[in-house]
């Protein structure tokens, strides 16, 4: 039977939470799960990061909310969301029979709103994990002014730490002079994970009307021009910091996924991809499984940092 | 159901420069897509970040099983795009979005072309065309910036051939028809009251002086509007639309892709 051995193990474990496998979708990119159902079974998925979510419904900012740029994608939403009390009541009951990890994305203006929305997203058994989205570029008042700061990125897990249980995953912040700071400050402060990384602020200009593009002015970039800051910030990080690490930019292939996990990270998340290719997360989860088959690799963990060997 | 075929293309032919119509072979869309669909092409098969286009359907050929768009190359998208050979196969998803609503009974209706804006109009007009069509009153107007850009007028002409309200053209120069923007034409069929429902798509200024007009006339109007899409499946709130439905102070957007692209012109806030 030795067939039966032949299938690598996929398995990965972060903050005590058991994935399938290390393909998971980038919060914003994906909605709120049932979208991409047509394309996707999503119980073949490591799990699935929702759209951030805020106390109250956003509306999002004006548009046009996205431009593309070379091997980019500039966004500026602006975290339109229903409001938390909405998904609970409307989007979380249809996920159930899904058998992956739910993991809900929380966005904030305050620290007391990061914590009241993950008390509220704490008291559902269908969340596996809270990702605090303290890297957002695209609103004024909430998220990135957090994930620049190592004080009140601290506090912000703090305050979230104190009101639930559920594992709580830190998405990091390009726009930083240190990621490795920003890590560290959160890591002493309980995170259990953290996501690197969110999207580079950016902006364009059409010439014709010399004026911003985005009707946001400034936006986040994502999609494979980011990938190699990426790359680096996983490296930097797992080299200083003892926490798992999701990695995630420009992410379209297995080849691209195996970057970041041999840069150190435990799992991978695709996000821009999906627009272009609705079955991106399924294709990188195959490209991987063959990978390891072909080069005799048993377990997908043998690889997790492995470029620092 | 959506569908993501790799579709065969059939032909593609220019039908002035940098105008393309693009036909493609897709039973499973054809067969089920309804006017004011669209569909989301994909430009490049790389795994580089270009996102996929949006597309009008523009008409179908449901006993082929063909498909057609109808498009103007105004970037890299399109430009890629138009160079795309017969026999070539393209990675498609569709039918997208809402379509057009036609109601019961309203049968004196007017189609507002502005330049490409034809686009999804068209399919409107094939299938109005497939109802017992005695009783239709279809003024359809057409707008370019000159007589070279007229698109298909001729085909459209013998399309509504069978509906009294004929065609009527407007162009910025007057080299053919009316002088002037075809709202001017719409203008005269409100003020004439001959009509209870307008379909329009073109630009933004020619919908938003269409819609000023429907609302001093108190006619309605269904438009099919445009904006930047990514995902075309409403998951990533790329592609949002300002709507009139204004909750206090805070704006209140539609996704274009799920929501639309058809929106009750009185629901658009321009």
């Amino acid at each position: 039977m030795e067939f039966l051995n032949n299938e690598p193990n996929l398995a990965v474990e972060i903050a005590g939470v058991k994935f399938k496998n290390p393909v998971v979708t980038a919060s914003g990119t994906f909605g709120f799960g049932k979208e991409y159902s047509v394309f996707v079974n999503l119980s073949q998925l490591g799990g699935i990061v929702f759209k951030s979510l805020t106390l109250q419904p956003c509306p999002g900012n004006p548009p046009p909310r996205i431009f593309e740029t070379s091997s980019g994608l500039l966004n500026s939403i602006g975290l339109e969301n229903p409001g938390v009390e909405n998904f609970i009541k409307f989007y979380l009951p249809g996920l159930k029979e899904i058998s992956t990890n739910i993991i809900a994305s929380i966005a904030g203006g305050d620290v007391e709103e990061y914590a009241a929305v993950a008390g509220k997203l704490g008291e559902s058994e269908i969340v596996s994990a809270l990702e605090l989205n303290i890297s957002c570029p695209n609103v004024r008042h909430g998220g990135m002014q957090f994930g620049v700061s190592p004080s009140a990125s601290a506090e912000v897990v703090k305050s979230v730490k104190s009101v639930t249980d559920k594992p709580v995953i830190v998405k990091l912040s390009p726009n930083v002079t240190s990621i490795v700071e920003i890590a560290h400050s959160v890591a002493a402060a309980g995170a259990d994970a953290l996501s690197m990384i969110n999207t580079l602020t950016g902006m364009a200009i059409d010439i014709y009307r010399r004026r911003p593009v985005l009707g946001n002015i400034k936006g986040g970039l994502s999609g494979p021009a980011v990938k190699p800051v990426a790359v680096r910030a996983v490296w930097d990080v797992y080299r200083e910091v003892d926490l798992p690490i999701i990695g995630m930019g420009g992410i379209t292939c297995a080849r691209d996924a195996l970057e970041f996990i041999m840069a150190g990270a435990k799992a991978v998340a695709v996000g821009t991809a999906n627009f272009i290719n609705p079955r991106a997360t399924v294709d990188v989860l195959e490209g991987i499984k063959l990978f390891l088959k072909e080069n005799g690799i048993k377990d997908i963990n043998d690889l997790v940092g492995a470029a620092h060997n | 159901m959506i569908h993501n075929p790799k579709a065969r293309i059939v032909s593609q032919k220019m039908i002035f420069p940098g105008c393309c119509l693009l036909t493609i072979s897709s039973p499973e869309i054809s067969r089920t897509a309804k006017p004011g669909q669209f569909i989301q092409v994909r430009i490049l098969p790389l795994l580089d970040s270009t996102l996929r286009r949006p597309f009008s359907i523009h008409r179908v050929d449901r006993e082929k099983g063909e498909l057609s768009l109808l498009y103007r190359v105004v970037g890299r998208g399109t430009a890629l795009l138009s160079m795309e050979k017969e026999d070539n196969f393209l990675d498609v998803i569709g039918p997208l979005g809402n379509g057009f609503n036609i109601p019961e009974g309203k049968k004196k209706l007017a189609i507002a072309a502005g330049g490409i804006g034809i686009a999804p109009l068209f399919f409107l007009l094939q299938e109005l065309a497939l109802n017992d069509n005695k009783d239709y009153v279809i003024y359809t107007l057409l707008g370019a910036r000159t007589g070279e850009e007229l698109i298909l007028a001729d085909e459209i002409a013998s399309l509504t051939e069978s509906f009294s309200g004929g065609v009527r053209i407007a162009t910025d120069d007057g080299t053919v028809g009316h002088r002037g923007p075809v709202t001017e034409l719409l203008e005269e069929v409100l003020a004439n009251r001959l009509v209870e429902m307008v379909y329009a798509c073109g630009p933004h200024d020619f919908l938003r002086v269409s819609a000023a007009m429907l609302e001093k006339h108190g006619v309605a109007g269904q438009f099919s509007v445009e904006e930047r899409m990514a995902c075309g499946i409403g998951a990533c709130y790329s592609c949002v639309c300002k709507t009139n439905r204004n909750k206090g102070e805070q704006p209140v957007y539609k996704r274009v892709c799920i929501d639309g692209p058809v929106f009750y012109a009185n629901e658009v806030a321009f």
